[in-house]
Formats: structure tokens, sequence, C-alpha cells
């Protein structure tokens, strides 16, 4: 059987065919505005080129950044009633109080604070006032809003009061949609409820692309299972997406990293995707992108999100490469960008550009190597030693030890990667301009847990992270992970400071195979 | 020098520089900027006054969050807790506060006085009781003075609150931390009523500026490409002390307190080497691989991310992460005997004499 990785970015849709651990054939296409175009036309390609019949295609993988465009453009944004559980406390930094003013606005900026919530402990903080839920029911009613999200005070640690109160607002408003801060985000009230809040705004807009995903895997005669990446690299069913659209938001540069580490075999290495303005590098660990330490923006508003750690410098093919009076040549940050099959020299153009550099030193064979042959070899030299030092510099930040790890180059522009980089090797794998698409073609299941834990009655420390890593397998096993490829790849517990009874933070995350998939993930 | 103003947008650098000084702990003041950014947008900026414009005989007044940073990232306040525990300070007093004072001018507590004074419309002295974070309630130079924290009020969201009197400043701390707990893991507090003649003999002066000059040159350095790091040793008079990433940690829970051991190998010129932090909440103890302090408490070990810049508290501190550990010299008060015994190594369970930064090796 045979595997469809598609990835739907900005400019380009992607697509792969795998068997196994082959990549068959790969396509690039271009995004269009209803989405399913783009995808038959990629897909068409890609099947096209590798000559498989498409009714041995039993499963699709998708990666997006629809929705994280949506938020970042303010585009297709619905009206939410946000309603948080939690007075008397919380009442000081209302919902969307750190939001941009045009997003809260497009948003519907409707937020309702309602007894309720929890302590750390699990005590309530006040019970639940369900006439206050009534009120603001009638008021979503008049106003007919038609998505609400509801978020409690450590409702991670605790679900009951807001899916009552979901129940609640269901039978007043049966046709609302109602999003649960706690199917969602992590310890972090803010961050969560946005989350949230963000999650129910573009729950429309996940409705029609999931189906037009789904519509143009039809028109194609693929009648099978798909699977949308999420944050992580992990997958998400199709129905999940369109409730939980978030958690794709940062899977782009993910499935490129993943992509990377598929197709070189490595699980440990950084990664360097280089473009036409800039270049992308992020470390792997154990074949997954390292997260980000710190809390990341999406379109100006805080989450805490598992994110790729990821480094961008101001390099790639279409990079400026100027000379100043001292005679010191500089490489980017200006780039001449799409425009390079127009202006670089080796195109016809007039603007000397990374690419050309490349070109004449004999290290890339790209457009007409003639037109760059009367280049002064001194200023040559000095641009690759210009691109050279910004390339090592970047995967120096990202080095996690000082062992020789491999740097992977993927991307249009990684012509411009030596084959060495100080101590460290440079791998150029096969297919390297559609790594994300495969990165989406090889995607895992996870499971999560990340939840305060009270080390009391003789519970301990390693009895609470082995309950959380059972807890976290049986997520991912629900969400359809193979049992017997489950392993842990985060596991970690923080002591809840000034507090004694030892309660203690613990965030375990497993992942698996894809069950009844025959194909592994590097490794 | 003379009184200055703090507007909502000036709030976001007393936050990052709040965090630079919470050394790893204090919790990040990111809710606290928000708190004080409402109050100002809606009562209008806040007051900065030098101590020495203070009149001897005014009521001074520290207000500042108790508990646990993690709880109030989840239970944010009601915003009225600082207000009515300083006015219920206030009752018992039967006077009223002539100006507010920051207590800790590390982490979360460095911006709460900013909302409380924006609410109240009181003037905030510029200073602190720590000039960095503790953990420890009687952890201020107001203790070395003799200042009583008693009486206190600890109030809760929910409209509880407290007066606690107690017989010296280590058993305010501990009848205040069961409160808190009670409480629900954060309360506000209103303690250290003092007079002006006090404030100007015990504050650690113009902190609050120093952090508002912390936060404009990290933000002004991101903004350049530049990490903060060098810029921020050479203002503040400090040390690199080696910039690593985490490679290994390890925390425990002891006596309510994240305490926890760092090990970090070394980068850039640091490659090769491999260094040790120990903390307690805050950054404690800096340890090179012969086991050498490269820096000890109550001298300032901070943290900022070597990549992006910002400063790191002790919580988000993970496997790969890759940190620039800087040294301040503490202030001079906490250099005295009677700081050393109240914050030094040894109160923290080192076995390590207290040596200045500026005498131990690099």
């Amino acid at each position: 059987m045979y595997r469809l990785g598609i990835d739907v970015g900005g400019t380009n849709t992607d697509a792969v065919i795998m068997h196994e651990r082959d990549v068959l054939a790969g396509f690039k296409a271009s995004t269009t505005q209803d989405v399913t175009s783009g995808v038959v036309e990629a897909l068409e390609g890609a099947i096209g080129k590798s000559g498989v019949d498409r009714s041995k295609i039993d499963k699709v993988m998708i990666g997006t950044t629809h929705f994280t465009n949506a938020v970042i453009e303010r585009k297709h944004i619905n009206p939410v009633a946000a309603i948080r559980l939690g007075l008397p406390a919380t009442a000081c930094l209302p919902p969307m109080v750190d939001w941009p003013a045009d997003l809260r606005v497009a948003a519907g900026d409707s937020g309702y604070l309602v007894r309720g919530g929890y302590e750390f402990d699990g005590r309530e903080i006040a019970p639940l006032d369900e006439e206050e839920l009534d009120r603001i029911c009638d008021d979503i009613n008049a106003r007919k809003i038609k998505v609400a999200s509801v978020s409690s005070v450590f409702s991670p640690i605790n679900q009951e009061m807001e899916k009552t109160a979901r129940e609640h607002i269901l039978r007043r408003c049966p046709d609302v949609s109602v999003v649960l801060s706690s199917d969602i985000g992590r310890i972090g009230l803010l961050e969560r409820e946005s989350a949230a809040i963000m999650n129910a705004s573009l729950l429309a807009l996940s409705e029609r692309t999931v189906d037009a995903f789904a519509e143009a895997l039809t028109s194609a005669g693929l009648d099978c299972a798909f699977f949308i990446t999420q944050n992580d690299g992990t997958l998400m069913g199709a129905e999940m997406v369109k409730r939980f659209p978030v958690l794709t938001f940062a899977s782009g540069p993910t499935n490129s990293m993943r992509g990377a580490a598929f197709l070189t075999g490595e699980r440990s290495g950084i990664v360097v995707d280089i473009g036409g303005t800039t270049t992308d590098v992020g470390a792997l660990q154990q074949g997954f992108p390292r997260q980000a330490a710190t809390v990341v923006d999406i379109g100006g508003v805080r989450t805490n999100f598992r994110m790729p750690d990821v480094f961008s410098v101001g390099l790639g093919g279409g990079s400026l490469v100027r000379t100043n009076d001292q005679g010191e040549v500089t490489v980017g940050p200006q780039s001449v960008g799409f425009r390079i099959t127009e202006e670089a020299l080796v195109f016809g153009g007039d603007t000397l550009t990374a690419t050309d550099i490349a070109v004449a030193r004999g290290e890339a064979d790209i457009g007409d190597a003639s037109r760059v042959a009367g280049l002064d070899a001194d200023t040559t030299e000095k641009a690759r030693a210009a691109i050279t030092t910004l390339l090592q510099r970047a995967v120096e930040r990202s080095r996690i030890s000082p062992e020789p790890i491999p740097v992977i180059a993927v991307g249009g522009g990684s012509i411009l990667m030596p084959d060495r980089l100080a101590d460290l090797e440079v791998i150029r794998p096969e297919n390297f301009a559609v790594a994300n698409a495969v990165g989406a073609a090889i995607a895992q299941i996870s499971g999560e847990v990340d939840r305060i834990f009270s080390l009391e009655n003789g519970l301990t420390r390693e009895a609470c992270l082995k309950q959380a890593e059972e807890e976290a397998t049986e997520k991912a096993i629900a969400s359809g992970a193979a049992p017997a490829t489950i392993e842990t790849i985060e596991r970690e517990d923080v002591p809840l400071a000034y507090l004694p009874g030892n309660a203690t933070r613990i965030h375990v995350k497993v992942v698996g195979e894809m069950e009844g998939a025959n194909a592994v993930a590097a490794g | 020098m003379s009184a200055y103003t703090i507007t909502e947008n000036e709030m976001e650098a007393i936050a990052t520089g709040g965090a630079f000084l919470g050394t790893g702990g204090g919790g990040d003041p990111y809710i606290g900027k928000l708190m004080a950014q409402s109050a100002i947008a809606e009562h209008g900026p806040v007051t900065v006054i030098s101590p020495e414009d203070v009149e001897d005989d005014w009521l001074c007044v520290p207000v500042c969050m108790m508990g646990a940073p993690t709880v109030m990232l989840e239970k944010l306040p009601n915003g009225g807790e600082a207000r009515s525990a300083l006015e219920q300070l206030e009752a018992f007093l039967g006077r009223k506060a002539d100006a507010l004072i920051c207590i800790e001018a590390g982490g979360l507590n460095s911006t709460i006085p900013f909302a409380v004074a924006a609410a109240t419309g009181l003037p905030l002295i510029d200073g602190d009781g720590m000039g960095r974070a503790f953990p420890e309630l009687q952890m201020v130079s107001f203790t070395m003075q003799n200042v009583a924290a008693t009486p206190m009020v600890i109030a809760d969201e929910k409209g509880n609150s407290s007066v606690i009197k107690a017989i010296s400043n280590q058993w305010t701390e501990r009848l205040a931390r069961s409160q808190t707990i009670e409480m629900g893991g954060s309360a506000l507090v209103a303690l250290y009523p003092m007079s002006g003649a006090e404030v100007k003999k015990g504050i650690l002066r113009n902190t609050m500026s120093l952090i508002f000059e912390i936060g404009k040159v990290i933000t002004g350095e991101r903004a350049n490409n530049r990490n903060p790091a060098q810029a921020l040793i050479e203002k503040l008079n400090g040390k690199r002390l080696f910039t690593g990433r985490v490679v290994d940690i390890e925390r425990r829970t002891e006596g309510g307190f994240a305490r926890g051991t760092a090990v970090l190998k070394g980068m850039d010129d640091d490659h090769g080497r491999t260094f040790r932090v120990d903390f307690q909440n805050e950054f404690l103890i800096a340890l090179d691989e012969k086991d050498q302090p490269l820096a000890l408490t109550p001298d300032l070990i901070c943290a900022l991310d070597a990549d992006g810049g910002l400063p790191v508290t002790t919580e988000q501190l993970r496997f790969g992460l890759a940190i620039t550990m800087i040294g301040l010299p503490c202030d001079a008060q906490w250099r005295s005997e009677a700081g050393i015994e109240l914050v030094g190594p040894a109160y923290f369970g080192y076995p390590q004499a207290y040596t200045p930064l500026e005498d131990l090796p690099s």
C-alpha cells in the first residue's frame, strides 16, 4: 500500500507518494484560493509521476499553514462568546486582555466572567453560577453568536466544571459549538484560554478547509482515511482538526524538519532549510524538532503551544551579494526573493545573488554558467566565506552537543551549503525540495499529559510519572497509535514553588506509529 | 533625583527588567505587567519618587504577592486584593499610607506595586527590599534595619483576610506561608509598614529605575539582533559566568520550595567546560567543573536565553536550552554580616563561604 503526503503552504502545495520508506515521486504546485484545486494538481502530479495505482493509496497526510495564516492575516475569523469560570478570582484580566485590538474585534470582543473554577488542589474557588450562564446564553442567542469557548481556572487538573458549563450552554443554545480550554491547552490560564478562543473562531474555517481537502481527495478518486499534522509533527484525524484547528499552527517548519530527519535517517542533527530569502535552522532530537523554551506568539497573541525552536537568518538563494567601499563582501539579508528566475545573473538578469556565487564556483549547476564565468575570483571567494560564516553561526546556535552531529540541508536554496561546516558533515537528501510533504507523510500519533500531581498519601514521584505515562499512552492508542510502537519522548516534572504537600507538575508525551501503517519513521 | 512617571507602554520594559533581576525565580512578571497596564489605562500613570523626597513621618507600605508564581499563572487575581490588604492595614494602624514600596525588584513582585500605585494614586518609592528576588518574606534589607514585617494583612480574591502580628520576621514568614496555602496557593499582602525615616535607612535605592533601564537595554539590543548579555554586563558591572546548554536538570521539592540543579555544557568560549547551577526558586550558586564557585548568593545569578536574549526562569529550564549566565554584585547591605546570615550560602545549606563575585575566578 502507498501513502500520500501533501503540504499546503502559503505559496506552494507539494505532494509526495511514498511506499514504506521510499519516496516514489514528488510534485510542486501553486496553492490556490479554493485550496481544493491546488491540492488536486499536486496530488495528480505526484501520482502521475510515480505511476502508482491510486486505489492502492490507503492513507493521506496533509500539513497546512492555512489556520496560522488566517490568524496572522485576521481573515475568516468568527465572533466568539469567550466564557471564563473563575470569579471572584481572575477579574483583573478578562479574556483577550492581551490580544491586539484588531484581532480581538475580529473575534467578537465578547468576554464573560462567571463564578466558578478550581484551586490548584482541586477545591472549588466558587460553585458554578448557572444563573449567570443562563443570562450569557440569552445574550449569545440575541447576538446570534455561533461559537463559544469555556475556560475554567485550573481546568487542566479538573475538567468537570467546563463540561458542566458546556452542557448547560448546549441546552439553551443547541446550535452553538462549544470549545473547552482543557481540551486544548496546558497550565497557564491566559494562554490556554486564548488558544480556546482562537480555536472557536476558526471552527467554521476548519470545517470548510477540511471539507475542501476531503473533496479534493474524493474528486481524485482517493477514498481513504486522511490525517492532518499538528505542531509537533504528529497526526490528528481529519475530524479532530475540524474541532481543534489551532493544533496545526506550527506544522510547517515541523514537517520540513521531520521530513529532513526521515530522508536522511538521522535522529539528531541540525536541519537547515534554505529558501529564496531566509534560512530556517532547527535542531532534531530523537527524530523530532527541538521545542522552543519560551512562549510563542501567534499573530500577536501569547500562546503556550509546543512549537519547534526555529532560528531564521536572512540568507537564501536570492540574497544580494554586495561589495562595500572597504572591499568587504556582504551577502543578504536583502534578496530578490521569488524574482530570482529573472534577476539573478545566471538567469539573464543583472543582480549578483548568492546563487550566482555558487554557480561561479562550480558548486551548483543552474541557469547559464557562462554569465558568471567572468566574476572576480576575490569577490566569489569572499562571498563564499560570508555565506559559510552565516550558516555556521546559525548552525552553532542550534547545536545541542559538542558531538559531531550532521547538518541536513533541505529547501530550494540548499545549493549554498558547503560540504562541511567546520567539524560537521553536511548531508543533502534526495527530494530535498519536498521535505515538508515527506514530513507530513511520515508523521506519528502522540498522547500527552500535563497536570499537577500531589505527592501525598504515599504517592511517589516515580509512581506519578508512571501514571502520567500510562494516561498518555492510552490517549495515543485512542487516537490510533499502534501500542507496540509507543515510546516516551518527553518526561519532566516541575515541583510547584512554595507549596508543601509536594505538588508537582508532570508533563509526559508519548508517540507511536499509526495503527496499520507499515512504514516507519526514521530510526 | 526628581520624580518621574511610568506609563502603560513603559511597563513592558519594567517587566522585562524585573524578570532579569528575578535571578531565575519570583515568577514571570507577565501577569503583573498586564495588571499594571490595565490599572494605568484606567487611573493614569504611576509616579515614582526618590527615597530622598520621602518625608520622615510618612507611612510607607510594601505590597506584594505571596505564594507560588505557577498558581498565579492560572488563578489570576481579582485585582482588588492588594488594595484591600493595604486598606485593612491602614484601618488597623489608624492612618493612611503616604507611599508604596516594592518589596522585591525581581519577578512578578517587581510589577505588582505599579498596579496598586496606579489604582490608589499613591507614589511608588524608587527602591526595594531585595534588589533581586528571594524566596522568603524575611529576606529583605528592612529585616536588617530591624523593621518588623507585622502588623501585616494577607488577603485573597474571595474576600478572606487576616491581620498577622508575629514576634519576628521569620515567624511572620511561617504564619503567612501556611495561610497562603489555605487561600489557594497565592495571596496578596501589605506588610512592613514603616516610616519615611526607616525607608531612607533600609531601602535599596533606585532599583525601580534600574529594572526600567535593564528592560530598555534588553529590548533595544534584541531589536538590533544582538544578545543583550554584553551590554548588561557592561552596564551593571557584572561578569559573564558562562554560556552553556542544559544537559541535565534535576528538581526536587523540599520544604515547599523548588530546589534543583542544572548541569550545563559550555558553548562558544566555554566550549569543553561543564558548569552547575543550584536553585531554590532563585539561582543561588554557580560552580565550574572543579566545584569552584563562580558566583554565590546573595550576589545575583541571572540567566538569559542564549538565542532569544530574554530572561529565563528556573521553571523554564529544560534539556537543550542554551543560556548565558551573568553574575552581578549584590547590594552592599547584603554583604554585611547580617546580610550573609539572612541570605548567604549557609542559610540555604551550602558549605561554601560567601566570597564576593569580583574575588572569584572566572
